[in-house]
């Protein structure tokens, strides 16, 4: 379960944007009729990305009437999910997996550099205003660690020093690309991946 | 010689299913026709439910999800005729499980795999709309899987009147949000109707009520995407690889203190060293400096190097040594780690991810997380690891889902192999000792001092 603070400045009203809706529309036809319920999710997500990445209260309610369903259903689900950000948080918003496989493979390195680069504590909005920060809980690239997810995309077999040239890209405003930063492909063996996967020369 | 021998044990090229695991030859659908994904669906469809679900079973294919349940038997329970209410397919691929990254590449480098199998199951199992639940972070991975998706579509592979079967298939995608708990699958199932993903109480089960109430079979990605390979070969050969019971191949994630770690897909019942020796590329250190190894994701309890050097990886096997092959997230951890700050750490994402649901998991999780931090700096108390083991007992069988076992065993394991270890470090006194009115079932903790 998350902790979850709601943001002391809330904006009035908020609708979606004319795209949205129909997107919104379109979610709806995924699920039976009778069960819009169904897409709280995704529409929290719409809310979400057309808010800079966090979601206001009236976006909440909106969403309530939007499917029909109480207000407090809403929040109960918002404040559920760790990824739904009920607060701002940085354009690019960066979060380190700290779990067992990433942690024996020097996770708390890379969570210094963010302490040191991003910003002290975390959730907390750097002085430029761009970044932020999280400790997340496993994000599903074990084999890749240690790794961070920014926005969307996976970075993946970092080091300190790769993600201080990773975090140093972000305030510069141009993000480095994803991916592995050992040059490695996907979830192969880095070493003896000819040996034990003849496809390569299949 | 001994490269010779080494190929000999290992898993045969053309055994494997998934070709493309580290996309080498590419994720698109036209490449996957390549790898005879789709080649004869229309065939297999002909041959009728009764077919299919018998070459399953005969196949004794278990869940690949964790809990290792045949899949076969689970589809039978699926009603045989579609009453008033329909029949719903759920793929479970909220893989969240540290330790465990096998569904992700299935997504993003076999997706026409899962989709085939998505098509083979809801046939057998009577329904019309699958839904593939997808952890949240997968972003991307979802992207690539909703383009297979489209690129199905288009060919008529899926949709109306499916490569010509006479069934119509949807499938959708739908994104959880970052909660653990929802890989659970009646909790998912919660998740998909819109509500919080808190688990079910069961019976009534799944298959007869499940998604909307509706009988819904709810799957692993790696069980569907191996589901096509499996009929187009036969069960015999799928059958053939490992041994009865615990049959087949099945992609290891090894992660942690290794060389190269890496997904690798090998047939069952593979040595536990072997897999780490050859395919991850030693333990980091030498194999002497190994202190133990989580075999199949955080839930499992960990086992102790001896156990290491023989135990084969499969469900019965790791039973056996009180483990269980779990997902097949391999966690290596060698003896430069502090062993109980690990598993300290592995607490405390059982207790952040606790729903709440229930009382002893929901308290007994950050409890136990408690009790191991102070535990790793030394500051717990000779009492505290009586009374760890006994929280352990209390969550075990008192919660509704398995998530209170997933996160009790893994502490039990390190009182079952590393007890010297812990007591070396547990030497205060207790906090309380004179007040002894204090009921006996409360976290000193939480005391002032």
């Amino acid at each position: 379960m998350s902790l979850k603070k709601v943001h002391d400045k809330q904006p009035e009203t908020f609708e979606f944007t004319k795209e949205n809706l129909e997107l919104a529309n379109n979610i709806l036809k995924k699920y039976p009729e009778g069960r819009k319920k169904s897409a709280v999710m995704p529409l929290l997500y719409l809310a979400q990305n057309q808010n800079d990445n966090w979601i206001p209260l009236a976006a909440l309610k909106y969403i309530g009437k939007f499917l029909s369903m109480p207000y407090v259903n809403v929040y109960e689900v918002a404040t559920f999910y760790t990824m739904y950000n009920l607060a701002p948080v940085g354009k690019y918003f960066v979060q380190v997996c700290t779990t067992s496989p990433c942690l024996l493979r020097g996770a708390n390195e890379i969570v210094k550099v963010c302490q040191d680069k991003i910003s002290e504590n975390k959730e907390t909005i750097s002085k430029n205003g761009l970044c932020s920060w999280t400790e997340v809980e496993c994000l599903g690239a074990c084999v890749n660690a240690p790794m961070i997810q920014i926005n969307n995309d996976y970075y993946e077999d970092l080091d300190k020093n790769s993600m201080e040239k990773i975090v140093d890209s972000l305030t510069e405003n141009k993000p480095l690309k994803p991916g592995s930063y050992r040059g490695r492909k996907s979830s192969a063996p880095e070493k003896n991946e000819n040996k034990i996967n003849g496809t390569n020369n299949a | 010689m001994k490269t010779k021998l080494m190929e000999q044990i290992m898993l045969k090229e053309e055994d494997k299913i998934f070709k493309n695991l580290y996309n080498n030859l590419g994720w698109t659908l036209e490449e996957s026709l390549k790898r005879s994904d789709w080649s004869n669906t229309k065939d297999i469809i002909s041959k009728g439910r009764e077919w299919i679900i018998n070459e399953i079973k005969t196949s004794e294919l278990r869940g690949r999800g964790g809990a290792g349940f045949p899949t076969g038997v689970k589809w039978s329970f699926a009603p045989k005729k579609v009453g008033s209410r329909p029949h719903y397919l759920v793929i479970n691929a909220d893989e969240s499980e540290p330790g465990t990254c096998k569904d992700r590449d299935i997504m993003r480098f076999e997706p026409q795999k899962l989709i085939e199998g998505c098509l083979i199951t809801s046939f057998a199992v009577n329904a019309h709309t699958c839904y593939i639940y997808i952890r949240g972070e997968y972003f991307n991975e979802g992207r690539r899987l909703q383009k297979a998706i489209d690129e199905a579509y288009e060919k008529k592979f899926i949709g109306k009147n499916a490569c010509n079967s006479g069934w119509d298939l949807d499938i959708h995608i739908h994104f959880g949000a970052g909660a653990y708990i929802c890989g659970e699958e009646t909790a998912l199932l919660e998740s998909l109707e819109g509500n919080k993903g808190q688990p079910r109480l069961k019976p009534p089960f799944p298959a007869l009520v499940g998604l909307y109430g509706c009988p819904t079979i709810v799957n692993n990605v790696e069980t569907i995407a191996v589901v096509p390979t499996i009929l187009r070969k036969g069960a015999k050969w799928f059958a053939s690889i490992g041994r009865p019971k615990n049959t087949g191949t099945k992609i290891f994630c090894i992660s942690g203190n290794v060389n190269n770690p890496c997904n690798v897909e090998e047939e069952m019942g593979i040595s536990l060293k072997e897999l780490v020796e050859k395919h991850a590329g030693g333990v980091t250190g030498g194999w002497k400096n190994l202190q133990a190894i989580i075999p199949g994701g955080s839930s499992m309890p960990l086992i102790p190097k001896e156990t290491c050097e023989t135990i084969k990886m499969d469900f019965d096997s790791l039973i056996a040594a009180k483990s269980g092959l779990g997902t097949a997230g391999v966690v290596v951890i060698n003896k430069d780690q502090d062993i109980v700050k690990c598993m300290a750490r592995i607490a405390k994402f059982y207790k952040h991810e606790s729903c709440g649901q229930c009382t002893p998991c929901r308290e007994g999780s950050g409890w136990m997380w408690r009790i191991l931090e102070r535990t790793a700096k030394g500051e717990a108390t000779f009492k505290d690891i009586d009374l760890l083991s006994d929280v352990t007992k209390q969550i075990e069988g008192h919660t509704i889902c398995a998530f209170g076992e997933g996160s009790a065993w893994p502490v039990q394991g390190l009182l079952r192999h590393f007890r010297k270890e812990i007591d070396k470090r547990c030497f205060s006194e207790p906090l309380i000792k004179k007040k002894r009115d204090i009921p006996y079932l409360v976290d000193q903790h939480l005391l002032e001092k």
